[in-house]
């Protein structure tokens, strides 16, 4: 059997392990995108405040998915609370990262003047200083939502959902008859999964993004 | 004075021995301040960089938080009331604008009187006006954004924002350091305009002395730890510098500099004899012999200035008016400075001028000594008004000495 008639014989199966992989990937963003830039709000104005959750962030990153989610799996069982909580922890370090950073390269003078027309510090953060990193915020992101296409892929190690479960029966069952066929339709179906998310974040950067700004 | 008073919208500051010490530093920043600033009046902080001019002006909206001594705004103790609050009734305007590059012009100088909770139609009605103010056309620069403006239209826009809401108060930290000189003048007249609508109390800090002359109703001279050198008007430190310090800051040419200050209509203008286009040639003739003078200004139909009018011109061309004199190349308006005067005198060939009224018509002359008669009243004068003032002070200063002394034996007595 090709490829594309193994894939249009498993389409129902395809579809919605897809439509779960993206799901997750688009979920976990979100609150990792929440979580991530509260932690840069919370900690750019103080250096050691700042060093410290990217220090953090990276010793999450150094840990390999496929072990962490095996120490998550006694934690929190099989399924999605794993799955969820893994790609929320790999997806902090570059919001975190981008966002302290983008934080702290606003002009200065134009946070002085935010405070010395009567701004209250929440509004200098919401309305000049997020403003100001949002590029910078959101190019964290895109990096984030590339490398979570990958990483949610090793979930189907914990029973979680999406393509990597295609991925995963593929190689186990590796000299059989369709397997080749199985790895190569999870793995494109991410691939394809990644550009769409990438094109709509560029679409969102440019409708979010102040043509004052936009580069 | 008189038509200050009428429609003075400021607030008195009162500065009580305000200090700000930094921890880890064995000096004070800024060294017991004291100063009180009229309503309505514009206040020049000027010193070298360093000297604590800036930091004492972010202390009066609280950027920098005192380290002891009060601020009072129209008799209100501030010192410790809500930071934000107090900031919304002040204005405030920096170096390079500090406009949000990511809102349109309107959106910046709608900021605080949308944070004070204006209405949106009141919003935007100020906006326009604002614009209009600060000699922006709303409809063009309404929905730009501060990156598709000019150094100056930048500065323009940051002056709307910190008037929008209305504050009493303008604080101005530097705020043409950044433009080219020519653009810096233009701001500085707008200023002046500007003020003379308002009336707002005006705390404006430059190192440049010039500006602090041109825009100042006083200056404070300022050397480290804002230590106060002289605060007196424009004229007053031009020419009795109260110590090398400030006359070293006053740079060269004071004289020239006073001649800024002083307009055409406040020296003695002199009269020349005068004929119209309409007067009989005979009548001329006689006037210029009977004066023994030797010129006549020619006016025209409408009083204004013509040609200066010679004994021997009208021989010449033949008792043709059309014909004879030179025609008046310069002239002046009273509202001139003398120093506009004095450039004008230098280059008329005679070394005198006509003096002009509000629609062109001739209400007299100035000429090379009626100027240097002036200007030597007027340094006199100065010097006579400063000698004064210094001796009430060292009075005043003697008073408190005593009275210091008095206090201090009675301490004394106390083990």
């Amino acid at each position: 059997m090709d490829f594309w008639s193994f894939v249009s014989d498993r389409r129902q199966q395809l579809l919605m392990d897809t439509y779960q992989h993206a799901s997750a990937v688009f979920q976990c963003m979100v609150v990792a995108s929440v979580v991530g830039v509260g932690i840069g709000v919370l900690t750019y104005r103080n250096d050691r405040a700042g060093r410290l959750a990217i220090a953090t962030t990276v010793t999450i990153m150094t840990v390999p998915s496929y072990a962490l989610l095996g120490l998550l799996i006694p934690v929190l069982g099989l399924g999605v609370p794993p799955t969820v909580t893994a790609l929320v922890l790999y997806a902090l370090l570059p919001i975190v990262r981008n966002a302290i950073v983008g934080l702290r390269g606003v002009d200065p003078t134009l946070v002085d003047a935010a405070k010395g027309i009567g701004m209250s510090r929440a509004a200098q953060i919401l309305r000049v200083e997020l403003p100001l990193a949002w590029p910078s915020i959101l190019t964290g992101i895109r990096v984030a939502t590339q490398m979570l296409m990958g990483i949610a892929a090793v979930a189907a190690f914990a029973s979680g959902p999406g393509l990597g479960n295609d991925i995963f029966t593929g190689i186990s069952s590796l000299g059989s008859a369709n397997a080749l066929n199985q790895v190569l339709a999870g793995t494109l179906g991410i691939v394809v999964l990644a550009l769409l998310f990438d094109f709509a974040l560029v679409l969102i950067g440019r409708l979010t993004t102040s043509r004052g700004i936009r580069g | 004075m008189a038509d200050r008073q009428r429609a003075v919208t400021g607030a008195v500051i009162e500065l009580d021995d305000l200090t700000k010490h930094y921890p880890g530093s064995q000096l004070p920043a800024v060294d017991g301040v004291n100063m009180e600033i009229a309503a309505g009046e514009t206040v020049i902080l000027v010193g070298p960089s360093g000297c604590g001019k800036s930091t004492t002006l972010r202390m009066i909206n609280r950027l920098i938080e005192p380290s002891s001594g009060r601020i009072r705004i129209d008799g209100e103790d501030v010192t410790d009331i809500d930071p934000v609050r107090l900031r919304r009734r002040i204005g405030y305007a920096i170096q390079s604008s500090g406009l949000f590059p990511h809102m349109t012009v309107a959106e910046n100088i709608a900021q605080v009187p949308r944070m004070v909770g204006w209405s949106k139609a009141r919003i935007r009605d100020r906006v326009e006006e604002m614009l209009d103010l600060v000699g922006l056309d709303p409809r063009e620069f309404h929905s730009r954004y501060p990156r598709q403006l000019s150094g100056g239209q930048q500065q323009r826009v940051g002056v709307a924002r910190a008037l929008a809401a209305d504050p009493p108060v303008l604080l101005m930290d530097e705020p043409f350091g950044a433009v080219d000189p020519i653009t810096r003048d233009h701001l500085q007249d707008e200023l002046i305009r500007l003020q003379h609508e308002l009336h707002k109390t005006i705390v404006f800090v430059t190192h440049d002395f010039d500006e602090a002359i041109k825009l100042g109703d006083r200056i404070a001279v300022l050397r480290e730890q804002s230590h106060i050198a002289q605060f007196d008007t424009p004229e007053a430190i031009l020419t009795n510098p109260s110590d090398d310090f400030v006359s070293g800051f006053v740079g060269a040419g004071a004289a020239l500099k006073r001649l800024n200050l002083t307009r055409v209509r406040d020296v003695t203008i002199e009269d020349v004899p005068t004929v119209t286009m309409d007067d009989p040639l005979q009548e001329i003739f006689d006037k210029l012999r009977e004066r023994g003078g030797n010129e006549l200004l020619l006016l025209d139909r409408r009083r204004r200035p013509y040609k200066w009018l010679r004994r021997g011109d009208l021989m010449r061309a033949k008792g043709s008016l059309a014909r004879a004199g030179t025609l008046v190349s310069h002239h002046v308006t009273r509202d001139a400075t003398l120093r506009d005067a004095l450039e004008a005198v230098l280059t008329d060939s005679a070394g005198r001028v006509p003096v002009t009224g509000r629609r062109g018509e001739y209400v007299g002359v100035v000429d090379m000594e009626t100027l240097l008669n002036s200007v030597h009243e007027l340094l006199e004068a100065d010097r006579m008004a400063a000698l004064e003032h210094r001796h009430d002070l060292e009075e005043a200063r003697a008073h408190q000495t005593q009275e210091r002394l008095e206090t201090g034996f009675a301490g004394g007595e106390r083990p």
